[in-house]
């Protein structure tokens, strides 16, 4: 019989193209430690982020989205990431209203300088959706597998 | 009222100013009234229907019917032509081929009201005045209008009509706030009291796509619901995920276009209260990015094609509405 391990997190980060991917990368190099629940997805600007694939995250078993994209002022498109923060901000706000703890959806600005900005964040995200347990109020039955 | 409707409507087709006219007609029981478009006096005559059901929105059909050629006349409520105003800043709607005329609107009747005072074998109901002449297999009872009302009349945003080209009464008056005292109610309770709630309500969604098809707001011609690739085109909902993701995007999609006209309530099989989520979107856009009605007028932009630097971080998700 397969001994059950520990559960942890999955986490699900889209980080924009063009500063929190290298951010990322910047932790890498400086061999910064976050975990390794977190998965990565590349998108090319913070605004990329149709509300449609956060849901689709926890639908195929994430128990936290956290976006990240260039600071206010920073966008490598000049305003991409006010229409996001404005987006998520009511996207986040209604999936709260709905009843799926706030906690589990996060919007962090790190730039590709933020190396270990990035570290921390992702180190306190996992921890928060840890204590938070698995996502149960937006998970599919249908893509969940023992 | 209806005599009067019925005769501008006969006229603007006589005279030749209008080739169709929008309207309402009885469908199969008195209380299912439908948009309807006729194109003779003698049809308006005996078909064009006003009164306490009234309730449907024809702004949606004139997408349409303004592309049709010829000029179509419509009479619309005050929620109706704020979803024509909308319609018109989207440029959805040709504005040069509709003649509106604006009707007032005392609030329209919820059936289903009427049958909780009590009622039961209705075979049909009459304005009198302030009051409702209800006539039953049992006898005729008359009950107090106000009390007939559907719950988005209840706590009407605006009597006013926006935009018209001629009216049959004076517009009345508008109230924006008195609206989101359920979604105050539904914010103040704790995360798994809310989601018991909405999966209370949620699960009874069997993805007839009415509201979506009603939506003045909802009329882009190709819906992301109807794409198979999606996982989620038109089909029953096969898990609680899809019935939360369908509302979600739904309500989502039409955030900012919203006027808040309840029809997605109205025409929910299952009683669902779409409008909560709808409102909720709207309250959080008025606190967060200042006061905005859709459909109100033709030149400002919607909160979510525009941003101001200041704008605050996601953080405050939980912090506003009931629970500041």
């Amino acid at each position: 019989m397969q001994v059950k391990s520990e559960w942890t997190p999955t986490i699900v980060a889209f980080c924009c193209n063009w500063c929190s991917y290298a951010g990322a990368d910047l932790s890498g190099t400086n061999r910064l430690q976050y975990p390794a629940n977190v998965k990565i997805i590349r998108i090319p600007c913070s605004c990329r982020l149709n509300p449609m694939f956060v849901l689709r995250a926890f639908q195929r078993g994430a128990d936290g989205v956290i976006l990240c994209g260039c600071h206010p002022g920073d966008c490598h498109y000049t305003t991409g990431n006010y229409y996001a923060r404005r987006r998520m901000t009511l996207l986040f706000s209604l999936l709260d209203y709905l009843g799926i703890e706030r906690e589990r959806t996060r919007v962090e600005w790190v730039s590709a300088a933020e190396g270990a900005k990035f570290a921390a964040t992702m180190n306190d995200f996992v921890q928060t959706v840890t204590q938070l347990g698995e996502n149960r109020r937006l998970e599919d039955l249908r893509c969940k597998s023992e | 009222m209806q005599e009067r409707i019925r005769s501008r409507a006969i006229a603007l087709l006589e005279s030749g100013a209008c080739d169709r006219v929008l309207g309402w007609k009885a469908g199969e029981f008195f209380y299912d009234v439908t948009p309807a478009v006729f194109t003779t006096p003698e049809q308006v005559g005996k078909e064009f229907v006003w009164g306490p059901f009234c309730g449907a929105n024809l702004s949606k059909y004139l997408i349409q019917e303004s592309r049709k050629g010829g000029k179509v006349a419509a009479f619309l409520k005050p929620c109706d032509s704020y979803s024509f105003v909308q319609l018109l800043k989207e440029h959805r709607i040709w504005r040069e081929n509709t003649y509106i005329v604006g009707v007032p609107c005392q609030g329209m009747c919820d059936i289903d009201a009427i049958r909780g005072q009590g009622f039961k074998g209705i075979l049909s109901v009459t304005e009198e005045g302030e009051d409702l002449e209800v006539d039953t297999l049992y006898g005729c009872r008359a009950m107090p209008r106000r009390e007939a009302l559907a719950e988005r009349c209840l706590c009407c945003k605006s009597r006013k009509i926006v935009l018209c080209d001629e009216r049959l009464g004076p517009d009345g008056e508008e109230n924006p706030n008195v609206r989101f005292e359920e979604v105050k109610r539904l914010e103040a309770m704790t995360p798994q009291q809310r989601y018991d709630f909405w999966r209370g309500e949620l699960s009874r969604c069997i993805r007839c796509n009415a509201c979506r098809n009603v939506c003045p707001a909802c009329s882009c011609e190709k819906c992301v619901f109807d794409n198979p690739s999606s996982g989620a085109e038109n089909k029953a909902a096969a898990d609680s995920f899809e019935e939360n993701l369908f509302h979600i995007i739904r309500a989502f999609h039409v955030a900012g276009r919203c006027t808040d006209c309840g029809e997605c309530s109205r025409v929910c099989p299952q009683h669902i209260p779409l409008h909560l989520l709808n409102r909720k979107l709207i309250q959080d856009m008025n606190t967060l990015y200042g006061t905005y009605q859709a459909g109100a007028d033709l030149d400002t932009r919607p909160p979510l094609v525009s941003y101001t630097p200041e704008d605050p971080e996601p953080s405050v998700v939980g912090t506003i509405g009931g629970r500041a």
